[in-house]
């Protein structure tokens, strides 16, 4: 096993005659790692996505999975290990479930038996094996995108690249799939996960990504992005009523935009805070609210506004 | 291999599937044996009318049909795929976009050599019981040949307009336009060039001419061995003209190869 990053991405560009969709990317992914990569639409997403497996090239900068350049001949085998699923696909409709899967087994490299029975498995992996003998066009959303996934889990692949996993999937469905990637991940499976930010992906990745229109405004694990951006943490005291206001202590920490009884209190200020409102008799209960990976998006994206708009302002004087 | 035959082999179970191996067979057996049996009903005769004359109207109508057909088979093969989000999907598997060219050329290609074959064989089979002459059975594997030839001409010419665009309603559009200028533009405009310039083109330029349309090809191979009494028009200049049959065919496979190269070209060049 080597201890080399699966994949490695140095100061990656990506330019279309019209647009840069990409731009000085540096990132690494580690074996057994999942990454989450965040971003609007059009933030560069796919065609990161699209760059690492080889179906583009990179205008500049290197691209390296597995020890090879994706976009060449040479990763011709690295490929039986990488799954994908798309963001926006729809699969032969005419055929079943069976029919499809079966069909890109043998692509992966399956002889024609061996396709079938590995079909059925994974197709009961992911819950769709029920309606596997009924032609695709009869699907729900839901079961569309677990033949999806099905489809990316074919031949075991050590690197699997997730494009809007859970879109259109129940909750129960999505309870199952994020267990699917803690149980890949245990395997040794490295994960990427590309998403809008949703809740209840950050317990499974172990770092994130935030992208903008082709920059990456942030990496990093979910503890560093929180710290980096410094954002408070939100407390609610219960039982104090009016004493928030008439504490002058309390008072500096209180928000003025939200409801009136909650404290926005710095990383660093949490213990003392806590050990302070515990001084008052009459609280009953206190709500710690972490800053949560929307959040923390969120003042990604407003900072790198708030730059753009001071070049343009400064460009403009 | 194994990947090639993969795709091959949904792409041929995908004409069974949605009736085209059925469908074209049917229009070509009753074709074949209704102008078998019925093409000196103007003349008023019915029944087994005169080889050459079978042969000859069967080309002509050929020459109308299977482009067509072959066009509609495989006009949306690769554009179809990419706006479905398969053709992305298939390209990150380990399959080269040859193979996958390959893969879908044997299979839609099966479709069409298989109901040509079976479509007109029925009808060389019951001429041949009928007339019991082996002449029938040589001039029909001729037609066929030279018919599954002019089928993988077309559907080779549909990838090169499938892979060039990028929407399926523009790929139907191309190929309607491609199949008119084949079935009847290029023959108009060498009529009018052959009538319109006096001295224009000699009978070795005519026959120049007509290699750039498989078409026109197709019409050669199976005209030059018929009575020229059954054949009329610039074809009846060309077919005095020197080219072998051989000859005709090899360009007629140039036609199936040229294309498919061409298309491969493209797959190349194409970023999704």
């Amino acid at each position: 096993m080597t201890t080399s990053p699966l994949i490695t991405l140095s100061k990656v560009g990506k330019q279309y005659p019209k647009l840069t969709a990409l731009n000085l990317i540096d990132m690494q992914l580690n074996q057994g790692e999942v990454l989450g990569l965040f971003g609007h639409n059009g933030a560069g997403k796919t065609t990161m996505m699209k760059l690492i497996l080889g179906v583009i090239s990179p205008s500049h900068g290197e691209v390296n999975v597995m020890g090879v350049a994706p976009d060449t001949k040479a990763a011709w085998h690295m490929r039986e290990q990488i799954g994908y699923l798309p963001e926006n696909v729809s699969f032969y409709e005419h055929l079943t479930g069976l029919e499809v899967l079966t069909y890109f087994a043998r692509l992966k490299g399956f002889y024609p038996k061996a396709a079938k029975q590995h079909a059925i498995e994974l197709l009961e992996q992911v819950g769709v094996a029920h309606a596997m003998k009924k032609p695709v066009k009869t699907f729900s959303k839901g079961m569309r995108q677990r033949l999806g996934l099905a489809q990316a889990f074919i031949g075991k692949p050590k690197l699997l690249l997730l494009d809007e996993p859970t879109v259109g999937l129940d909750p129960i469905a999505t309870a199952d799939f994020y267990q699917t990637v803690d149980q890949l991940k245990s395997q040794g499976t490295s994960v990427i996960l590309c998403s809008h930010v949703l809740p209840g992906v950050e317990q499974h990745i172990d770092r994130a990504m935030i992208l903008s229109s082709g920059n990456m405004l942030a990496i990093g694990t979910l503890a560093e992005l929180r710290q980096q951006a410094n954002l408070p943490i939100k407390i609610t005291p219960h039982g104090l009523n009016g004493t928030l206001r008439h504490d002058a202590h309390l008072l500096k920490y209180l928000s003025n935009d939200e409801s009136d009884s909650i404290l926005k209190v710095p990383e660093q200020d949490k213990v003392a805070m806590l050990r302070y409102l515990l001084t008052f008799e009459s609280i009953c209960d206190i709500d710690i609210d972490k800053a949560n990976l929307e959040q923390v998006y969120q003042y990604y994206l407003q900072q790198n506004k708030n730059v753009g708009n001071d070049k343009k302002l400064s460009a403009g004087a | 291999m194994n990947q090639i035959l993969a795709v091959a082999g949904k792409e041929f179970f995908d004409g069974l599937r949605n009736r085209w191996l059925i469908s074209i067979t049917l229009i070509f057996a009753v074709l074949s044996i209704g102008l078998t049996y019925f093409g000196a009903v103007a003349s008023g005769e019915v029944g087994v009318t005169s080889l050459s004359t079978t042969i000859a109207s069967l080309a002509s109508l050929a020459v109308f049909l299977i482009p067509l057909i072959a066009l509609l088979l495989s006009y949306d093969s690769f554009v179809g795929e990419q706006e479905s989000g398969t053709l992305l999907l298939l390209l990150t598997y380990p399959l080269s976009k040859t193979q996958l060219l390959l893969g879908k050329f044997i299979g839609q290609g099966g479709i069409i050599a298989l109901a040509t074959l079976l479509g007109f064989g029925a009808s060389a089979l019951i001429l041949y019981l009928q007339v019991n002459d082996v002449e029938v059975l040589r001039l029909f594997s001729t037609f066929i040949a030279s018919a599954v030839l002019l089928g993988l001409s077309f559907t080779a010419i549909a990838y090169v307009i499938s892979l060039a665009v990028n929407e399926k309603s523009k790929a139907a559009g191309i190929a309607l336009l491609i199949w008119f200028f084949f079935a009847l533009v290029f023959d108009l405009a060498l009529l009018a060039l052959l009538v319109g310039v006096e001295q224009g083109v000699s009978q070795q330029g005519l026959t120049q001419i007509m290699m750039f349309s498989p078409s026109d090809i197709f019409r050669l191979v199976n005209l030059a061995g018929l009575d020229s009494s059954d054949v009329n028009g610039a074809l009846a200049i060309a077919i005095k003209s020197s080219l072998t049959q051989g000859q005709l065919f090899l360009v007629l496979i140039t036609w199936v190869m040229l294309p498919l190269i061409g298309a491969n070209f493209i797959f190349m060049k194409k970023t999704l």
